[in-house]
């Protein structure tokens, strides 16, 4: 259920109010359309934009790609909500014998968070296989992912900070006092009540790294937008892009939307606790 | 909750109206009765307003070896060359030749501030959907580079890259000729400049990257010191790469620059301009299919 139940009163009035919301949907819509269909620009714009003999010929190219970027989100995506928990325990542990590694984090984090992604992928897909190191892997596909996990562990483990600082200090406290290490008491009782909050949070960072990980195309990478790039280079025309922009928005609309509900449905939860 | 799904729909509507099939072609009405100066239909009266990239580059601009790089109003590079020789045929002085600088893309879809364009543009028939081209001033060819301790260096037949990691540039058509001819097994790269390409061949994530000829020798001479020409591809005689002049859709311009520019080929002058700029294959080997 989105809404909480209403009376059968309310609900009439609801239903006033849709049809209200309808009416002027439609009308501001209808307007707003054709206004643009009879632009003297339209036909120009739907020719080079919305050209459908284009979008079929791109799309199964476009959606070849964009599998690449679905995997290259799921690996990346894995890797960095470890990776980033991992650093914002560490961070979160207290007492002077974890200064270094505290310190350690905290580097890593302004680092990754300062640097321009575009900077990193190009710094780590590039830079790093040129050394040509022993034993080190030089794939532009495998750097190239590095260097989000890399950027985006850091960014979420500020979110998980951000959580473990939401737990009241009592829980840490209570932890300690039934005998478990500050390691113990932050994993077995401060994580998960942090992850649960910050869940909506993390989720919205899932749908930032799902467009992000097109960036790795200037790495040579083969992905959507790579491929929506080549076609458009072929044809000169844009449909291509607005394939791989369908595609982009199929998977992270839903994401979104999941993500308003799911924050929905804990307000409430919290609201009902508190009354 | 209705209002949503509603929204949803409309949106759908939208987008279904907007992906309207567009198959039309529009017809063309040159008809240039004079090719006079003063009868051309140029961008600005009296002169004639050539476009070309920025940068733009040797051999098309300049010499191999760098000389002019950049400066289309020396009259050096091919393109520059044929740019003055075609304007002295047309009745225009040198001075009456005005340069002026486009991207690649920004010339076919912004504002046309030019008579005609020329950066290497292949004519196809997608392309000429929303511009048009002249006839054809250069056939082009592709070539493969590498570095000399590179597997692929002693390639001599199209087997030999069927394991080879290749890269392109993106918007040539080297990218068709490797996925159509070559067909080797492992994804062909596809890189934004030149820049990208070499740093990907710098760091061994590609075995060669291929360009057209006259590129190559640029590329292997300036760009990236240190690689050879492997072999040039002898071009399938079907779908030949040929390079055009780019012009507005319907410029009547083209037809007399066409003439023109048949009467550079026929007497001679094309031909001494791609020998005199463009480097040919040379000693690199030459695969065919």
């Amino acid at each position: 259920m989105l809404w909480p139940r209403r009376s059968p009163r309310r609900s009439e009035e609801g239903g006033r109010a849709a049809l209200i919301a309808a009416v002027s949907t439609v009308v501001v819509f209808g307007l707003l359309i054709a206004l643009v269909l009879n632009s003297a620009y339209w036909p120009a714009v739907q020719r080079q934009f919305f050209n459908w003999r284009h979008f079929r010929a791109s799309f199964p190219l476009v959606l070849d790609g964009f599998w690449l970027d679905v995997k290259m989100f799921i690996v990346a995506e894995v890797l960095i909500l470890v990776i980033g928990l991992a650093v914002a325990m560490a961070r979160s542990l207290r007492g002077p014998a974890f200064t270094p590694l505290r310190l350690l984090m905290i580097g890593y984090i302004d680092l990754a968070r300062g640097m321009p992604l575009l900077l990193l992928i190009l710094i780590m897909g590039f830079g790093i296989p040129a050394l040509r190191l022993p034993g080190v892997p030089n794939s532009a596909l495998i750097w190239g992912v590095a260097a989000l996990v890399f950027s985006y562990a850091a960014y979420t483990a500020e979110v998980y900070r951000a959580g473990i600082d939401s737990v009241p200090e009592s829980q840490r406290m209570s932890a300690r006092s039934i005998g478990l290490t500050q390691a113990q008491g932050l994993w077995h009782v401060v994580v998960p009540q942090a992850v649960r909050n910050v869940i909506p949070a993390l989720l919205n960072g899932f749908v930032s790294l799902q467009k992000d990980v097109a960036l790795v195309f200037v790495l040579g990478v083969r992905e959507g937008l790579r491929e929506a790039d080549i076609y458009n280079a072929r044809t000169f025309n844009y449909t291509s892009y607005i394939a791989a922009a369908v595609l982009f928005l199929l998977v992270s609309v839903p994401v979104a939307r999941f993500t308003d509900w799911y924050a929905d449905r804990q307000r409430r939860r919290m609201q009902a606790m508190s009354t | 909750m209705r209002w949503r799904v509603l929204s949803v729909l409309l949106v759908l509507a939208l987008v279904a109206v907007a992906c309207g099939d567009d198959d039309a072609t529009t017809t063309t009405s040159g008809q240039a009765a004079s090719c006079d100066v003063a009868d051309l239909n140029l961008f600005t009266a009296g002169q004639l307003t050539v476009a070309t990239g920025e940068p733009a580059f040797p051999p098309w601009v300049g010499t191999p070896d760098g000389d002019n790089f950049d400066e289309p109003e020396s009259g050096v590079g091919f393109e520059s060359a044929l740019v003055y020789a075609l304007a002295e045929e047309m009745g225009f002085t040198a001075d009456q030749v005005v340069w002026v600088r486009t991207g690649f893309d920004e010339a076919i879809s912004g504002p046309k501030n030019f008579d005609f364009n020329l950066q290497q543009y292949t004519i196809s028939p997608e392309r000429d959907e929303v511009v048009d081209f002249s006839d054809p001033y250069y056939s082009n060819a592709q070539a493969l580079i590498a570095f000399p301790d590179n597997g692929i260096a002693g390639a001599t037949t199209l087997a030999d890259l069927q394991e080879a990691r290749l890269g392109v540039q993106i918007g040539t058509t080297s990218l068709d000729y490797i996925e159509e001819i070559i067909q080797p097994n492992p994804d062909v790269a596809v890189y934004e400049t030149t820049v990208d390409a070499k740093s990907a061949l710098d760091a061994r994530q590609i075995d060669g990257l291929v360009v057209d000829v006259a590129t190559a020798y640029y590329i292997t001479a300036v760009e990236i010191p240190g690689s050879i020409v492997v072999a040039a591809f002898a071009a399938p005689a079907d779908s030949p790469d040929e390079f055009g002049l780019l012009f507005a859709e319907g410029n009547s311009l083209r037809d007399c620059v066409n003439a023109a520019l048949a009467t550079l080929r026929a007497d001679g002058t094309l031909a001494s301009l791609e020998d005199q700029w463009l480097v040919d294959a040379g000693g690199a080997v030459v695969i065919s299919e």
